[in-house]
């Protein structure tokens, strides 16, 4: 008995331990993993035109398809700053898209982008995504949404897609830093670990 | 007998193996009971072992979402529909809101009330959706409003979309 029982405990911590390094299988349309994003150009709260092009010193970037409604995409407001003071320096700055339509959703107008930003003293470019393509090209169907982008010879390749972390709804109870985990590695020259999250967010209004 | 002995001890390896995860996962919440009503509370395993794997009826339907989400609480009459219309072949309905636990009593039990809903409503609260959201679908994004469909048969059929009544009818009436 003890031998199943040595056994039983075996099995349990491999299914546990290979459940990790297991893809999550995905049918999303957009990136996966490894693909090359597009570049865009889009208009920042300030009245601006932002694109990955701009900042030549990036090493990559943290885009995160957000609006101003969704209770998730506001909880998450606080950690995206605090996202982009972690992480801006080390060559890794956040970008926010709204990909939402104010026709769908009436309080995701660029001018209440513009609130937004404003109140919430936002770090990092707001961004109205106004004709709905580029959500679409990267395949988010939610927000938030993020992706990390590492500067490859100048092509952004897509190594992390999914959540900020495993707590959507409240920070402070947060135990895996999903998003800053994956940076972090990249900034280490490693692979990420864990390139594929899941989190429950509002579907696209567009 | 050789078949039932390979399911004893698949079930036995199962049981060990949850029991050994146990510590992870969230405690059971109860019903939550409020001066204007109740609702139950589950985490994910709850609502596995409660809903999603108990001995099913003809076709268990279960849509996640809410209050807040203007797409689900605009379908939500067509599963009111499709509880009322297809109640007599077996069809179960179940309305997971998403909603946050604080939001319990000034928002989701009103709700409920406000709409009349008939359906079963039950309150996911299991904060590490990385962990559920693939046990429900691997297909799923993450975004709501979202259905899963569980036939006689206790296959899951999965679908990130909107619905309009035609087409869960449609769908029903496919699977049942």
């Amino acid at each position: 008995m003890k031998k199943f029982i040595v056994l039983v405990t075996l099995l349990c911590i491999g299914s546990i331990g290979f459940s990790g390094f297991t893809k999550i299988e995905t049918s999303l349309d957009g990136y996966k993993i490894g693909d090359t994003a597009t570049d865009f150009k889009l208009k920042n709260v300030d009245g601006s035109l932002v694109s990955l092009s701009d900042y030549k010193k990036a090493k990559g970037f943290i885009v995160i398809f957000t609006c101003n409604t969704c209770p998730y995409a506001v909880a998450s407001e606080d950690r995206i700053n605090a996202l982009d003071a972690e992480f801006k320096e080390k060559g890794y700055p956040v970008i926010a898209i709204n990909p939402n339509n104010p026709n769908v959703q009436p309080d995701d107008t660029f001018e209440k982008m513009k609130e937004k930003s404003a109140e919430k003293a936002f770090t990092f470019p707001y961004l109205y995504d106004e004709s709905h393509s580029i959500y679409a090209k990267y395949g988010a169907k939610k927000t938030p949404h993020a992706y990390v982008l590492q500067k490859e010879k100048n092509k952004y390749i897509v190594k992390y897609i999914g959540a900020i972390d495993d707590n959507v709804r409240n920070g402070a109870e947060v135990k895996n830093r999903f998003l800053a985990n994956a940076v972090n590695e990249l900034l280490q020259g490693k692979k990420v670990s864990v390139p594929e999250t899941k989190a429950i967010g509002c579907s696209v209004k567009a | 007998m050789k078949k039932y002995l390979h399911l004893f001890f698949g079930l036995l390896l199962l049981y060990a193996c949850k029991e050994s995860t146990n510590e992870v996962v969230l405690a059971e919440v109860p019903a939550v009971n409020t001066s204007k009503g109740s609702i139950e509370v589950v985490d994910f395993s709850g609502l596995q072992k409660q809903y999603l794997e108990k001995e099913s009826p003809a076709l268990l339907v279960v849509n996640f979402w809410a209050t807040w989400c203007k797409p689900c609480v605009k379908e939500l009459p067509a599963f009111e529909e499709l509880g009322v219309a297809f109640k007599d072949q077996g069809v179960e309905v179940i309305l997971v809101s998403l909603d946050f636990p604080e939001n319990i009593e000034k928002g989701v039990i009103p709700f409920i009330q406000a709409h009349g809903l008939q359906n079963k409503v039950v309150l996911l609260d299991d904060s590490d959706a990385n962990s559920w959201i693939p046990l429900v679908s691997k297909e799923w994004s993450g975004a709501i409003p979202a259905t899963l469909i569980i036939d006689r048969k206790g296959t899951s059929h999965f679908f990130e979309q909107s619905f309009s009544f035609e087409q869960l009818e449609h769908e029903v009436k496919l699977l049942l």
